[in-house]
């Protein structure tokens, strides 16, 4: 065999990986800001400052202020409790997170509606009766964005702190620590930067679901559409330079997201 | 001064330590040296208080530690793969045990500083304060976490297989320094291996452990001299076994027969104990009772000679130990028969 077959496959098989790459992520990424600035700057901004899309960015950026805290809190524990203590059920545990990445998110979203909705839900009764609104409100959103974000911080951190093991854990309380220094001035800084990555990728996952959100939201212009519902109903309603302007926030987000996550994954490695 | 008695642990329903009682003089250092699994770890770790007995109780100075947990203990304790904190340089991590203390106890910085860069001049690394753990060598870092367990001033200082990550030549250099660091600083000390070598060379006491349980407790000298069990025999240094029996005082294995006054009345299948050092090998008969055996083989091991031999009366493999110039001056061969006389052998009745 020549050495010049293998680099001919080599090239080949760049050459599709790039072409499928530009074909379905990158022209369509440039697709949409080229159809959001189609009519021009004003356009644009008078698409994204009117106030239903503002009520929608304030709701998106409300909602994930909620759930990214929640998740982090949640997903420290959990991994830390997995990493580093051997209790009955943990394999389950481990399972258990993993389950909003197996249910389809639009399955997610009934489920609670089937839980909290007023009419025929579990708790609906009684939380009609207190005056409580989950379902088509805010809390409802929440809820969804929280049971789909959920794994992104433990599923991150877990194997991170069992690669880390507890020994520095235990030497610094040999030295005398208490825990919240142990974890402060140990724990956390061996994880900070995964610990980022997996905020970094909740955030950008909770501002953009669409279909958990989609079912327990009930579409009320102006006030239970987040961004990409937003962008789903200015679409429907023909209005594409606004959609796809609105919908541009959302792919800048994520571009963001992708830049952070790479510059972290190089400081996790190093 | 550090007391264990009646020390038991159990992890799900497999013992790991059964009935362990220890004593540990002020300013001494000892050894707990077994095969691993034998549970001188654990042992270790229920002294620092990260682990906790099912029974018993550790006492320093005569005071029962049993409330207290590892973090009140104030012991030092050094990982076996040094356990540095990986994002602080060598200075913060000596400095992490005076830091954490809460603000009435905490020294000033300028104390912190003082003591820390006399304990790093102490282990000879004041010139890398600066530096991260992963831009030390393993020796090194040993170091480091010595001086860092050392900062807290602990009443006792344990060390669970300090030297086992480094390689040969850096493990010699380090445990003659630790030996001397100890006279230096009188500190009472335990640490945990599996090299009797090290055990020997480097503590005043060894505790041999075997399956959970302490076998012999002893100067290095006494253990290694005079071994209470077939398995302290076995695991200081290299041994022979001669099955033979025991009848009427008199142990028999093979042709060869040595009186055994201390085993009279105990007639039973018995097995001897002979390292390899001590034969006396002669190509003539010296006329004392002797194992007659061929040499199948001899290695050189520096100054000394390792030979591998047969016994002729049962056929058995053997080996013996000489220094390089009698076996140049017999003039050995393999093939050779030569004549060889135990200078010690300890017999074992077998249960």
């Amino acid at each position: 065999m020549s050495p010049a077959e293998p680099a001919l496959i080599r090239y080949i098989l760049t050459g599709v990986a790039l072409l499928f790459l530009g074909l379905f992520l990158l022209i369509p990424l440039a697709a949409v800001f080229v159809q959001a600035f189609e009519k021009g700057v004003a356009v644009y901004f008078k698409a994204v400052t009117e106030p239903d899309a503002l009520a929608a960015i304030r709701l998106t950026l409300l909602v994930a202020a909620i759930s990214v805290p929640l998740n982090l809190l949640f997903g420290v524990v959990a991994s830390w409790a997995i990493a580093k203590f051997d209790f009955p059920g943990k394999s389950l545990l481990l399972t258990l997170i993993d389950i909003p990445f197996a249910v389809s998110p639009v399955i997610a979203g009934l489920m609670f509606v089937l839980l909290f909705g007023a009419r025929g839900g579990v708790f609906g009764p009684w939380l009609t009766a207190h005056g409580i609104k989950i379902i088509f409100a805010a809390p409802g959103i929440v809820i969804a964005t929280l049971f789909v974000t959920f794994p992104f911080i433990a599923r991150e951190l877990v194997p991170l702190m069992q690669a880390m093991g507890s020994e520095e854990e235990e030497a610094a309380v040999v030295l005398g620590a208490n825990g919240l220094q142990t974890f402060f001035l140990v724990t956390l800084p061996n994880i900070k930067w995964g610990l980022l990555y997996g905020v970094t990728l909740c955030t950008a996952r909770a501002m953009g679901e669409f279909g958990a959100v989609s079912v327990v939201s009930g579409h009320i212009r102006g006030e239970t559409d987040t961004v990409p519902l937003h962008v789903e109903t200015l679409y429907n309603e023909y209005n594409f330079t606004a959609a796809f302007a609105v919908a541009s926030i959302l792919a800048a987000v994520s571009v963001a997201a992708l830049a952070a996550k790479k510059i972290m994954q190089l400081k996790v490695e190093r | 001064m550090i007391e264990i008695a009646g020390i038991t642990k159990a992890y799900g329903g497999q013992t790991v330590l059964k009935d362990i009682n220890l004593t540990v003089p002020t300013g001494g250092l000892m050894a707990l040296l077994g095969p691993s699994g034998c549970g001188k770890t654990t042992l270790l770790r229920i002294i620092s208080g990260l682990e906790t007995a099912d029974n018993g109780m550790v006492k320093f100075q005569g005071e029962d530690a049993a409330g207290q947990s590892a973090k009140n203990r104030n012991v030092g304790f050094v990982f076996q793969h040094y356990a540095l904190f990986r994002h602080m340089t060598v200075f913060e991590n000596v400095a992490f045990g005076l830091r954490v203390r809460p603000r009435k106890l905490r020294p000033s910085k300028k104390d912190i500083s003082k003591r820390v860069h006399s304990l790093l001049d102490l282990v000879q690394l004041d010139n890398l304060h600066d530096r991260y753990p992963s831009q030390l060598s393993g020796g090194q870092r040993q170091r480091v976490a010595l001086a860092r367990a050392l900062a807290v001033e602990p009443k006792v200082l344990l060390l669970d297989e300090p030297f086992g990550a480094l390689d040969a030549r850096v493990r010699q250099e380090l445990r003659r320094w630790l030996r001397r660091l100890h006279d230096e600083i009188r500190l009472t000390s335990v640490f945990v291996t599996h090299d009797q070598e090290e055990a020997l060379e480097v503590a005043d006491q060894v505790a041999v452990m075997n399956e959970g349980r302490i076998e012999q407790v002893g100067s290095p000298e006494d253990v290694y001299e005079h071994p209470n069990s077939p398995f302290v025999y076995n695991f200081l240094g290299d041994v022979n076994l001669f099955h033979g029996s025991l009848l009427n005082g008199t142990v028999a294995m093979g042709d060869y027969e040595l009186a055994a006054p201390e085993h009279i009345g105990a007639d039973a299948d018995a097995v001897g104990y002979v390292r390899l050092h001590d034969f006396d090998v002669s190509l003539c008969p010296s006329g004392l009772p002797e194992i007659g055996a061929v040499v199948s083989r001899s290695r050189a091991l520096g100054a000394t000679v390792r030979l591998e031999l047969k016994r002729r009366d049962t056929g058995e493999p053997f080996e013996a130990e000489m220094s390089l110039e009698r076996f140049r001056e017999l003039g050995i061969k393999p093939g050779v028969t030569v004549h060889v006389r135990p200078r010690k052998l300890k017999v074992f009745v077998q249960d």
